[in-house]
């Protein structure tokens, strides 16, 4: 009975984010300046050719080349040495800033997110706190406090840092905290610090190293205004008092403001571009690859070729039954091709050779599973494809005009009017900012044209009509006021209230609990009866089917295998997949029966 | 009853409420229950009946703040975070999407051993394990190394039937695990559920809202209305002759695939409210 799914897809190989930053032009570029700039400050003591604090009277400002490649500061020391070993205490500087703002921020963060309770509330309302107060000034105040400390100043502002930290991994904790594998790891019985490290800490890695190096650019740049304002410790080389000192000397000396300031410069760039380059890697959702009208045409050939190839066996068409009243023909879909650019370049087709004929005052049921195409052909009547769909062929016949040749402004006359549409997920296709009432007398204002006042009374009168107990109480509800199973019946007010030829259901009932699917079936029914429409009702369950529909038409991976009238489809189904698809029907099996102890051989407890 | 495996005593679910001084919100109001070793219990309701609160009350996920959960005669309504390590490897659990139980970012091989990692497993047995695990619930050797991402609905249910049987439990709870399944993956599924409960003799709670898929796999089943069970007793007895109003309403409300049966169907189902109207009524006069 067990048939082994064998078909496992070809893998796709995890590639780490340095490969990829590899690939991305500014992300090496970025990256190889800051590696050359980490290396240069390492190794300052085998680069430099004079030690950085030796002060000489007798070098005091002087220029390039003369035993000094980058010329000497007012007090006669090395730039090029200084400024080789101001890069180790201006980047440590930095990454102490850095790394008490990652402690303090995702410890917090985590720990918050992930218990909630009063740790929650506290650190929310202390990080709010922090965000509000301006750094430098504090910075200003903590340094009359403390003396002129370089690391004690950076460690200081890697707590008013660390929010940004905390603000991150507590939005990405509280959101991967209810995922069901969250549940089950805790049903495993693993500790939280070993939950929180395998499945918390993945999902904040990525934003958290992107944070990193905006905050270390920051830093780089808070520290040297601080010691470019003089508030720094003279003892040690920094970028920064070398960018007081030539500013100081400026007039006697130009170039000595440039050394530092282009050094900052360009490290603070590169870190921007180098975070701004991995949240493109990380997040990258590139669109459908622009095609030269060349290669365009060349592919709608082998479009063609290609679904003449995909025409496959044709479908099986049971005859109408005899005694059937012809009503006359609604909608006629004829070869109907869907595809999606992908964004390789290449097209999925998802629908091929569709034909679909729908009559006044039929209920035609499209059945299939997922990925059979079912809404999507739907979706292609309404012309809502999504982003990147298109109709790639053949016509949609509605009222004598071909829907899919229909400018948009033309299809907007024909959507809601003439063809109404229910979704699937009635809470998401109501706007929760809007009354239901006004939801419902929009559209009719619109289509009907009709005053505020005779759309009121319409609005009311259908609410009434689709069963609702209150009208006027659900009338004046936001949607969040009402069931599930009220949104949809609203729904379905909305889509009948310009009397559409043709409505389209889109698994109407399969969001609701089946006491209110039945009752919703029943409306339908009603409904349809009372204005005569042809609907087409897309379902994967047949009971659905049996209750309401007429016709059926069963589709699999984008075509029609079977159509015929309903009882035709149940009684004497001819294509293998619609009897495989009736065949796991449950309704008709035996139930479990008793249970005894015979199940249990062989298990010893 | 001496041979329960699993026994629930009027429990009480409550979890409180947004606001000052507002009462608790009461999802289970005193539910009784019990499981036999390698026996399927039901349990069928509609969406806020508390069927899903109760299976989380047993996995330790939900406040229990009245009655006993009994698992072979321990109390376990209130065991602590170490005394939950313990019995993971006695209750586990599948849940409904399998498309958010599994961690998207680790590969089957690492979702499987997680739990066999509480237990200390060295590498070498762990991955023989997870090679055993595999093949129980049909997925190829090669599925291993792979992320989630790249597999259909029902293999990665299958996965996650798998990481629950890693510690060899003797009791799944079941959520809603067939619910986001085709029709076609689901049948298949759930053989596979009853052929693993005939091997290893495991005892499934089972959650659902289909009738049809609680009929053709329980034992017993019990229905949950308003954070109450209204009937519970023999799967066949419950799914084919209920007594109580609810529950005849609920199995009257599924639609059968076939139209003509449908048709009778729908008749007796306006039929049954008729009369219950005019019962309530007269239980209302009365």
């Amino acid at each position: 009975m067990i048939e082994t799914p064998l078909a496992v897809p070809a893998g796709a190989a995890k590639v780490s984010l340095f490969r990829r930053l590899l690939t991305h032009p500014t992300g090496v570029v970025s990256m190889v300046l800051l590696v050359l700039v980490a290396l240069a400050s390492v190794l300052a003591p085998l680069l430099a050719t004079h030690d950085p604090n030796t002060a000489s009277v007798q070098q005091v400002l002087a220029k390039a080349g003369s035993g000094h490649i980058l010329g000497a500061d007012s007090a006669g020391r090395d730039v090029l040495s200084r400024l080789l070993f101001a890069g180790q205490f201006s980047l440590a500087g930095a990454l102490l800033a850095l790394a008490v703002a990652l402690v303090l921020g995702v410890t917090a963060g985590l720990a918050a997110g992930y218990y909630g309770g009063w740790f929650d509330s506290a650190s929310s309302w202390l990080t709010g706190l922090m965000m509000a107060l301006p750094g430098m000034v504090v910075l200003l105040a903590a340094r009359a406090v403390v003396g002129p400390s370089m690391w004690l100043s950076m460690m200081i502002f890697g707590v008013l840092l660390s929010p940004a930290f905390f603000r991150l991994v507590y939005a990405s904790v509280t959101a991967v905290r209810n995922e069901l594998y969250v549940d089950a790891a805790r049903v495993s019985g693993l500790s939280d610090v070993r939950i929180i490290g395998r499945h918390i800490l993945t999902v904040v890695r990525a934003p958290a190293i992107i944070q990193s190096a905006m905050v270390l650019g920051i830093a780089i740049a808070i520290q040297a205004g601080l010691e470019f304002l003089g508030l720094g410790d003279r003892n040690i080389p920094t970028w920064g008092s070398m960018l007081n000192d030539g500013f100081i000397n400026i007039f006697k000396s130009p170039t000595l403001v440039l050394w530092p300031a282009l050094v900052i410069g360009l490290v603070c760039i590169a870190l921007t571009l180098l975070a701004n380059a991995m949240r493109d890697e990380l997040e990258r959702s590139r669109g459908p690859v622009k095609k030269s009208r060349k290669a365009a045409a060349a592919e709608a050939a082998a479009d063609a070729e290609g679904a003449a190839d995909k025409r496959g066996a044709a479908a099986v068409v049971h005859a109408d039954e005899p005694s059937e009243d012809d009503g006359e023909i609604l909608l006629e879909v004829t070869d109907l091709g869907v595809a999606y650019d992908q964004p390789d370049g290449s097209t999925t087709h998802v629908v091929n050779h569709v034909n679909l004929t729908v009559r006044r005052g039929e209920v035609h049921g499209l059945v299939g599973e997922s990925g059979s195409g079912k809404s999507q052909t739907a979706f292609s009547i309404l012309r809502l494809l999504p982003q990147g769909g298109r109709i790639t062929g053949g016509s949609i016949f509605f009222e004598g005009k071909d829907l899919a040749q229909l400018s948009e402004k033309e299809m907007t006359q024909v959507r809601g009017k003439r063809i109404a549409y229910i979704p699937q997920e009635p809470m998401s296709n109501l706007d929760s900012a809007f009354t239901v009432g006004s939801q419902l007398m929009e559209p009719m204002r619109v289509c009907l044209g009709i005053s505020k006042a005779q759309a009121r009374k319409r609005a009311l009168a259908l609410l009434a009509r689709v069963g609702i107990p209150n009208p006027e109480r659900t009338f004046d509800a936001y949607p969040h006021q009402i069931s599930g199973g009220m949104a949809q019946r609203v729904l379905i007010a909305g889509a009948v209230s310009c009397e559409p030829d043709l409505l389209i259901a889109d698994e109407p009932t399969t969001a609701l609990d089946v006491t209110v699917q039945a009752e919703v079936l029943n409306l339908l029914r009603e409904l349809q009866d009372e204005l005569n429409m042809g609907v087409i009702l897309v379902t994967h369950n047949f009971g659905v089917v049996a209750d309401l529909c007429d016709r059926v038409t069963v589709m699999q991976t984008g075509r029609v295998v079977e159509t015929g009238p309903v009882r035709s489809i149940f009684n004497h189904a001819q294509h293998p997949y619609t009897r495989q698809l009736l065949g796991a029907i449950l309704e008709d099996t035996a139930p479990r029966g008793q249970y005894t102890l015979k199940e249990l051989k062989g298990v010893t407890s | 009853m001496t041979d329960a495996l699993l026994d629930i005593k009027d429990v009480v679910v409550e979890y409180p409420s947004k606001g000052f001084r507002k009462k608790p919100f009461k999802a289970l109001k005193g539910v009784s229950l019990d499981i036999r070793q390698g026996e399927t219990v039901g349990l069928v309701g509609e969406s806020g009946s508390g069927k899903t609160t109760l299976g989380r009350a047993v996995l330790g996920l939900a406040p229990v703040t009245g009655g006993s959960i009994k698992y072979r005669g321990q109390e376990i309504s209130k065991a602590t975070r170490a005394e939950r390590r313990v019995l993971s490897h006695e209750i586990q659990v599948v849940f409904q999407d399998p498309f958010t139980s599994l961690n998207p970012s680790m590969t089957i091989e690492q979702i499987l051993t997680e739990p066999l990692t509480v237990r200390k497993v060295g590498r070498q047995a762990a991955n023989e394990r997870v090679a055993e695990l595999l093949d129980q619930v049909r997925l190829p050797a090669g599925a291993a190394h792979r992320l989630p991402r790249e597999f259909s609905g029902g293999q990665r249910q299958r996965v996650a039937i798998a990481r629950a049987l890693a510690l060899d439990p003797k009791l799944i709870v079941c959520d809603e695990p067939v619910s986001a399944l085709d029709l076609s993956t689901q049948a298949r599924v759930m053989e596979l559920f009853i052929e693993i409960q005939e091997r290893t003799g495991v005892a499934y709670l089972f959650v659902s809202h289909d009738l049809a898929v609680v009929r053709h796999l329980s034992h017993r089943v019990a229905v949950m209305y308003h954070g109450e069970i209204v009937e519970w007793g023999d799967g066949e007895q419950v799914t084919g002759a209920p007594e109580h109003p609810y529950t005849q309403r609920l199995f009257m409300a599924a639609p059968i695939p076939d139209p003509d049966r449908q048709a009778q169907h729908r008749a007796d189902r306006l039929r049954l409210l008729e009369q219950q109207r005019e019962q309530d009524v007269q239980a209302g006069v009365a």
